[in-house]
């Protein structure tokens, strides 16, 4: 389609505008982060004498080696167990259809409409009871569960739109379910089980409701829960809560540019699904 | 009901006279196995939504403070809450935040997306792409904290509107009864109006251009050819960027509890920030759990209309 030049230029100047009030915002926060610790600069305002220490400061101040362990700790078994579950639940939903199937498919997909804070006051007395809470496990097992609404939908539209033939195939010669599923199908299914890997990493990682219901030392939280917890302590330093929150994106900013087209396929796909 | 036809014609003949007994068995095998790999995923879900989900429900008809006895109290919570200004009002916020978190974004989305979707091919495209993503990956926490800065007095925001010569409108957005909210929703803006843009400017790639070229031939305007083709065709995207957006406002915490922590006084009080105070540091876990439900119910009822609106072009 032909393009007129007006219309071009219109459209980059829009394009650039938005791009500059997306990045404006971290573009202010950081320098303010270099401003000397517990002063008030401006919103956009390069320092005299860049304060690079200050990156040290929040470094310590925000334990961030104790911080990062745990959340790595927290998507590394949040993750993997979503992934095998979910895709187990899936296949056999959607693929070997067993009977009833669809009051499965509604009890799971019935899951999507609910925010976590709905069903948060419960988990918190449960995960009492049963003696977890305070533990990094108690942020894990209800993300594991929480996920599974989604993460059943979405394994369940990969399995229900594979060929049945190839179930065929291999039923006659004489494989077993657990043939079916480990040998062909599951090597078939890495596109979307990576995809959702992604997605449930990103989503652990960010978690802040539960990490603060659940955990009260902050060093056992996810990094979202952990700058919460920051925040609430350095409130009133602006140049250290800058530098601070700075630090704690930089590994999802990592993550993002490295894998921005694999990210943004994901999101699209998880939202155009669910 | 499926293996039973597969297997039907592609049996050697050697097995037909068992036929009937041994796929009823195996069936019932099938069926009990393939019931055997739900039940990791079903088991963590009742365990952790289901039964959490029915408590919640189960604990807002009682007067309770997390350790003593539990007391019957009927409706009585929901009276309470429906009563209590602070408490109902947090719906009131929660549907001024739809405007900012779903309208905003959904509205302006579909027209930048359709001034840009013809000039953001190529390099220019897919880093113009990268960068309106940016705020969708990042801890909503973040974006709270960002924004509690930009907000703030000497903030960005005042810093712009004094260069441009606003300087009477500086205030401490947050701190303001009349424009905490409205500053809340902005940030809200900030996070959802790149996915929504990038969301809608993929589904309008996959529209097929002659429709263009035959409206324009036809003289259509640009308004024209955006009523009659883009928003007809974008209805199953235009559908999810409501969706999306709107469980994020009503459903909203994060950037709320960082940035006001629902002040001052209760004016950005959305349902979220009250269930979590009611039940945690008040210990009314019947109020709490009566806001709880409403939530839940609320989100439903505005979610079921647009699901069942944007469905029929899906199929």
């Amino acid at each position: 389609m032909k393009v007129a030049r007006g219309e071009l230029w219109a459209g980059r100047f829009l394009l650039l505008a938005l791009m500059a009030f997306t990045i404006l915002p971290f573009i202010s926060i950081f320098m303010t982060a270099l401003h000397p610790s517990g002063t008030v600069p401006g919103g956009l305002e390069w320092p005299e004498n860049p304060q690079w220490i200050n990156f040290v400061t929040a470094f310590n101040m925000a334990e961030m080696p104790k911080l990062l362990a745990s959340s790595i700790f927290i998507v590394l078994s949040v993750v993997p167990a979503t992934l095998v579950i979910s895709t187990m639940a899936g296949f056999a939903i959607g693929l070997l259809r067993i009977p009833g199937a669809s009051v499965l498919l509604f009890l799971f997909v019935f899951g999507l409409t609910l925010p976590f804070q709905g069903i948060i006051i419960p988990i918190y007395f449960l995960e009492r009871a049963i003696g977890i809470y305070n533990t990094r496990v108690a942020i894990a097992l209800p993300l594991i569960a929480l996920y599974m609404p989604f993460a059943v939908f979405w394994m369940r539209a990969h399995f229900v739109n594979m060929p049945s033939e190839l179930s065929e195939a291999a039923r006659v010669d004489g494989a077993t379910t657990w043939d079916l599923f480990w040998r062909i199908h599951v090597p078939l299914a890495q596109a979307p089980v990576a995809s959702l890997g992604i997605l449930t990493s990103i989503w652990t990682w960010n978690q802040f409701l539960l990490s603060l219901v659940l955990v009260e030392d902050p060093t056992q939280r996810t990094m979202a829960g952990g700058l919460g917890a920051f925040q609430g302590h350095y409130a009133n330093n602006v140049p250290l809560l800058c530098a601070g929150t700075i630090l704690i994106l930089v590994p999802t900013l990592i993550v993002f540019i490295l894998f921005q087209r694999q990210i943004i396929v994901a999101l699209l796909q998880g939202s155009l699904k669910g | 009901m499926v293996i039973l036809m597969m297997t039907s014609d592609k049996r050697p003949a050697a097995f037909m006279t068992s036929r009937r007994t041994y796929l009823s068995k195996r069936v019932r095998r099938e069926t009990f196995v393939g019931w055997l790999f739900t039940l990791p995923a079903l088991f963590m879900y009742a365990f952790f939504v289901l039964v959490p989900f029915l408590l919640t429900i189960v604990y807002s008809f009682f007067r309770w403070n997390g350790v003593g006895p539990m007391t019957w109290v009927g409706v009585k919570n929901y009276v309470y809450v429906f009563q209590v200004p602070n408490l109902i009002g947090t719906i009131f916020n929660a549907f001024w935040l739809v405007v900012w978190f779903s309208f905003i974004p959904v509205g302006l989305g579909l027209i930048v997306a359709s001034v840009i979707h013809r000039v953001a091919t190529g390099r220019f495209g897919a880093v113009a792409r990268t960068v309106l993503f940016l705020p969708q990956v990042i801890a909503l926490v973040a974006a709270g904290i960002i924004w509690g800065w930009l907000l703030a007095l000497p903030g960005l925001i005042n810093q712009a509107l004094r260069t441009v010569g606003l300087g009477a409108l500086t205030r401490a957005w947050l701190g303001d009864f009349n424009w905490a909210l409205s500053a809340v929703g902005m940030v809200g803006v900030w996070v959802l109006l790149g996915f929504c843009i990038v969301l809608l400017q993929t589904g309008m790639t996959k529209i097929d251009p002659a429709l263009y070229e035959s409206a324009r031939l036809d003289g259509a305007s640009w308004f024209q050819e955006f009523l009659a083709i883009t928003i007809p065709l974008l209805r199953h995207e235009i559908g999810v960027c409501l969706t999306v957006t709107v469980i994020a406002a009503l459903a909203a915490f994060d950037i709320i509890w960082v940035t006001t922590a629902g002040g001052p006084g209760n004016s950005t009080s959305v349902p979220g920030i009250q269930i979590y105070i009611l039940a945690f540091t008040q210990r009314a876990i019947g109020p709490a759990s009566a806001l709880a439900v409403m939530l839940m119910i609320l989100v439903v009822i505005v979610i079921l209309p647009i699901q069942w609106l944007t469905r029929e072009s899906a199929q």
